[in-house]
C-alpha cells in the first residue's frame, strides 16, 4: 500500500486542477460566448470598424493613419515622410500610424527632445497650413497615447479647411461644412471630449468629386 | 458646454453610478461570501478538483491553498508563454525570453499587469485569453478571498477556522467576476472594441499608405482587465488604443468597471460585521482620498507647466483626442488609486507634479479604493493602526469592531506596513547605484530618477502602470521588479491571513463608554489622518528628489 502524499503536495494537485477547471470556463468559453454573441450582433464593430470607399477598404474608422505623398524612392528608409497637403492630416504619432506598434513618446514634460520636436512642428505646420504659428493647436504638436488617435481638435481642423479646399479646388465652404458634418460630440453629451474624426472626413473628401 | 463642466459631471456621473450600486453589490458579494448553499455547477466542479466545499480550513491551511494556486498559476502560465510558437492562435510571434515570461507570468499572477513586452508583436490570441485573461479573473479573486477571511477574523469568534479557500475563489469568479464580464463585453463590443479571432489585416489606406488592422478578442479581455483591476492592455498602448477604448462613452465605463468592486467592499464589510455603518466610515475614507487625487491631477495637467508642455500650449502629449485632459486624468487617477495600471494617456508625459500624483496614489498603497480585495485589506490594517494610535493617546487597549488589538496584532500590522515600502525604496536605491540599470532611462536628470521610483512603486504595490520611458525589457529589470511584485503580493498576504487567524480565536469585548467609535466622522478623519502620515511621509524624501525636484525647477 502506497502512502498518502503529504498535504503540502496534495494541495498542488487540488490547485492544478482548480485552475485548469477555471481555465477551461473563463478562457476558452467565455471568449468564445462573447465573441459568437457579437459577430452576430454587431459584426461591424466587433470586426474592427473598417470603412470602404468605392468597395475598397481604406482603413478603419477608429484608427489613424498617414497621408502622405509617395515617396520620390520607395526603397530609401531614411527618406522622410512629405504630408499630402490635398488631405486634412493627422496629429503627430510616436508610431508613424504602424497599426502592429501602438504606443505613446513617453517624453517627459521638460524633455529636451519634446521641446524640440514641438517647436519643429509648429513652424512646419503654421507653414503648411498658411497660419500664425502661434494659433496652431496643441493637439497638432504633440503626439498622441496609442500613436493612432483618429482624431484632432475642431480648431487643428478648422486650421486646415483653407489649404484643403485650394489644392482641391472645391469651394470652402463645401470643405467647412464637411469638417462640421465629421465632428463628433462628447459622448451622452459629457464623456471624454470633442474632435474631428479624420478618417471619415478624409473619406467623405476623397468621394465629394 | 466648456470642458471644465464637462470633466465634472464625469465626475459626477461616475459617483451616482457608484453610490447606486454600492448597497446592492456590496450585498450580493456578502451573500457570497456567507451563504452555506453551493450551486449545482460549483458542486460539480468540487467534485472535480476533490474539494469537500464545507470544510473550513484554519488560516495556515488558507494560506497554503493561495500560495499553491498562485505558484502553479505562474509555472502554467510561464510555460504557455514559452510554448505558444507550438499552438494555436499565435500570429506567428516569436518565441520570448525565458527572463521576460517570467516577469509577465509573475506579473499577471500577482494581479500587476506590468507589461515589459507589447502585446501586439508577443502575444498570441490563445496565451490572450486562456493564459492572461484567466489570471486577470482569478488574481482579482484572490484579493477579495484574502479580504473575506480578515472579515471573517472580526465575525467569528473562538475558533481557528477562516473559510475554505477554494470555495470562495470558484464563487467569486462564476457569481461575481464572470457575469458581470460578459454584459459589459458584450457593451463594450457593441460600442467598437473588437472581439474576433483575426490576425494583422492588411489594408491599403486613402493615401495608399499601407496598414496593419490587428484582431482579437479584446473586449472580453479588456472587461476583466478593468473589472478586476488588473491593467494589463492588450496592446502596447492599453486602453489609449482605440479598440481598447473607443469613445468618451467606453472610457467612462472603463474607470466605472476598475472602481465598482473596490467601492462596493466596504458595504460588503459592513454587512458581514453586521454594522452598515462601519462600511460607510471606510468607504469616506476611500472617497476623500479619490476625490481629492482627481481633482489635483486635473489641476495639475490643465495648467501644463514643464517646458515642452508649454511650448506646446496643453499638456496633450501621450493623451488622446476623444478623451481630452479631464477623462484622461480622472481615468489616471483611478488606476493608480487602484492596483490597476491600465492607462487611456501616458504618465510619463504628464507634468511633474501631475506624474508626482499618480506616483503618490500608489505609495498610499492603493487603498482608495484600492485593487479588488486588496485596498480594502490595505485600509483595514491602516484602520487597525488608527485605532491602536488613538488608544495609545488615551492609555487604554485599543479594539476594532469587538476585537482587542494586542501585541501579536500589532505585529502583523506593522509588518504589513513596512513590507511595500522597503521593497520600494531598497528596489529602488539599488537600481540607482548600478550603472547599467540607470542607463535605462529614457529621460535624464530628476525626470529619469521618477522613472525609476515610479517602475519599483509600480510593481512593489502590483499597479502595472509605468512611466513608460524606461527600458524594463533587460534581465536585471525583468527579474528584480519580477521579485518585487511576488514579495509585494504574498508577503502582505501571509500578515493579513495571520492577522485574522489571532483575531478568530479572540472572544468579543463588549463595547464601553470608552470604546473608539470607528463608524464616526471623527474616525474618518483620523483614519485619513494616519494614512497620510504613516505611508505619504514614508516616501516624502523619494519623491522630493525626483517630481518635486522637477516640478519645482521648471
Amino acid at each position: 500500500m502506497s502512502k498518502p502524499l503529504p498535504a503540502v503536495v496534495r494541495t498542488h494537485f487540488t490547485a492544478l486542477r482548480v485552475l485548469l477547471v477555471l481555465t477551461v470556463i473563463l478562457g476558452i468559453a467565455y471568449p468564445l460566448l462573447v465573441t459568437g454573441i457579437s459577430q452576430v450582433a454587431f459584426s461591424g464593430k466587433a470586426n474592427g470598424s473598417i470603412v470602404k470607399s468605392d468597395g475598397k477598404e481604406v482603413g478603419s474608422s477608429l484608427l489613424g493613419q498617414n497621408y502622405n505623398l509617395p515617396k520620390k524612392n520607395p526603397d530609401d528608409p531614411k527618406e522622410d515622410p512629405v504630408p499630402d497637403p490635398k488631405w486634412f492630416q493627422p496629429r503627430p504619432s510616436a508610431n508613424n500610424y504602424a497599426g502592429d506598434n501602438s504606443g505613446a513618446s513617453n517624453l517627459g514634460p521638460n524633455s529636451e527632445d519634446l521641446l524640440k520636436a514641438v517647436n519643429d512642428r509648429r513652424a512646419a505646420v503654421a507653414a503648411f497650413d498658411g497660419v500664425d504659428p502661434a494659433s496652431v493647436p496643441a493637439d497638432a504638436l504633440t503626439a498622441s497615447g496609442s500613436g493612432l488617435d483618429p482624431h484632432i481638435s475642431v480648431a487643428y481642423a478648422k486650421e486646415q479647411v483653407n489649404r484643403v479646399a485650394k489644392e482641391r479646388k472645391l469651394p470652402v465652404e463645401t470643405v467647412a461644412k464637411l469638417v462640421d458634418n465629421y465632428t463628433e460630440g462628447r459622448s451622452l453629451g459629457f464623456l471624454g471630449d470633442e474632435g474631428v474624426n479624420v478618417v471619415l472626413l478624409n473619406k467623405a473628401l476623397g468621394e465629394s468629386k | 458646454m466648456s470642458s471644465t463642466l464637462a470633466g465634472w459631471l464625469q465626475v459626477l456621473a461616475l459617483v451616482a453610478a457608484l453610490v447606486l450600486c454600492y448597497r446592492p453589490l456590496g450585498d450580493y458579494i456578502a451573500r457570497i461570501l456567507t451563504t452555506s448553499k453551493h450551486l449545482r455547477a460549483e458542486r460539480g466542479i468540487y467534485k472535480v478538483i476533490g474539494v469537500d466545499g464545507d470544510a473550513d480550513q484554519r488560516w495556515p491551511v488558507y494560506l497554503r491553498s493561495v500560495l499553491a494556486f498562485s505558484a502553479v498559476s505562474v509555472l502554467f502560465l510561464y510555460g504557455l508563454i514559452r510554448l505558444q510558437t507550438f499552438l494555436l492562435l499565435n500570429l506567428g510571434v516569436p518565441q520570448m525570453e525565458g527572463h521576460q515570461a517570467w516577469n509577465t507570468a509573475i506579473s499577471f499572477v500577482t494581479n500587476t499587469n506590468w507589461q515589459s513586452y507589447a502585446g501586439e508583436s508577443a502575444m498570441g490570441h490563445l496565451v490572450q485569453m486562456a493564459g492572461l485573461a484567466v489570471q486577470n479573473f482569478v488574481s482579482a479573486a484572490v484579493g477579495i478571498a484574502i479580504v473575506a477571511a480578515l472579515i471573517r477574523g472580526f465575525t467569528r469568534n473562538r475558533t481557528d477556522r477562516l473559510g475554505n479557500f477554494w470555495v470562495d475563489l470558484v464563487r467569486i469568479n462564476l457569481r461575481l467576476l464572470l457575469p458581470i464580464s460578459i454584459v459589459f463585453a458584450l457593451v463594450l463590443a457593441a460600442n467598437g472594441v473588437i472581439q474576433n479571432f483575426h490576425g494583422f489585416h492588411e489594408v491599403a489606406g486613402l493615401a495608399g499608405d499601407v496598414q496593419k488592422i490587428p484582431g482579437g478578442p479584446v473586449a472580453s479581455q479588456e472587461v476583466i482587465k478593468e473589472l478586476g483591476t488588473n491593467g494589463g492592455g492588450f496592446f502596447n498602448a492599453n486602453s489609449s488604443h482605440p479598440f481598447e477604448n473607443p469613445t468618451g462613452f467606453t472610457n467612462g465605463l472603463e474607470i466605472f468597471l476598475i472602481l465598482l468592486i473596490p467601492f462596493a467592499l466596504p458595504r460588503t464589510f459592513g454587512r458581514m460585521v453586521g454594522d452598515n455603518r462601519q462600511g460607510y466610515a471606510i468607504a469616506a475614507v476611500m472617497a476623500i482620498f479619490w476625490v481629492a487625487s482627481t481633482a489635483l491631477l486635473t489641476l495639475a495637467e490643465s495648467q501644463h507647466s514643464g517646458a515642452a508642455l508649454q511650448a506646446a500650449g496643453a499638456a496633450m502629449e501621450g493623451k488622446e483626442q476623444r478623451f481630452g485632459i479631464a477623462a484622461s486624468t480622472l481615468f489616471a487617477s483611478s488606476t493608480t488609486l487602484t492596483s490597476t495600471g491600465a492607462v487611456n494617456s501616458f504618465h510619463d508625459s504628464f507634468t511633474p507634479f501631475g506624474g508626482g500624483i499618480t506616483m503618490f496614489n500608489m505609495m498610499l498603497g492603493e487603498i482608495a479604493p484600492g485593487g479588488t480585495g486588496s485596498g480594502l485589506y490595505g485600509m483595514l490594517i491602516l484602520a487597525i493602526v488608527a485605532v491602536f494610535v488613538a488608544g495609545l493617546m488615551v492609555g487604554r487597549t485599543p479594539e476594532y469592531l469587538g476585537k482587542k488589538l494586542g501585541g501579536r496584532e500589532m505585529k502583523f500590522a506593522s509588518l504589513y506596513i513596512l513590507t511595500t515600502p522597503a521593497i520600494v525604496l531598497v528596489g529602488t536605491g539599488i537600481a540607482m547605484a548600478l550603472p547599467g540599470e540607470r542607463a535605462g532611462m529614457l529621460n535624464s536628470g530628476a525626470h529619469g530618477f521618477s522613472e525609476v521610483l515610479y517602475a519599483f512603486t509600480s510593481a512593489a504595490n502590483n499597479n502595472g502602470s509605468a512611466f513608460a520611458g524606461i527600458t524594463v525589457n533587460t534581465d536585471w529589470y525583468d527579474t528584480a521588479l519580477g521579485l518585487c511584485m511576488v514579495l509585494g503580493r504574498f508577503l502582505p498576504m501571509v500578515f493579513v491571513l495571520a492577522l485574522a487567524g489571532s483575531l478568530a480565536q479572540q472572544q468579543p469585548v463588549p463595547a464601553t463608554p470608552g470604546t473608539l467609535p470607528t463608524h464616526k466622522p471623527l474616525f474618518v478623519g483620523l483614519l485619513s489622518g494616519v494614512v497620510l502620515i504613516v505611508v505619504g511621509l514614508t516616501y516624502f524624501p523619494a519623491l522630493a528628489l525626483g517630481p518635486i525636484a522637477e516640478g519645482l525647477s521648471s
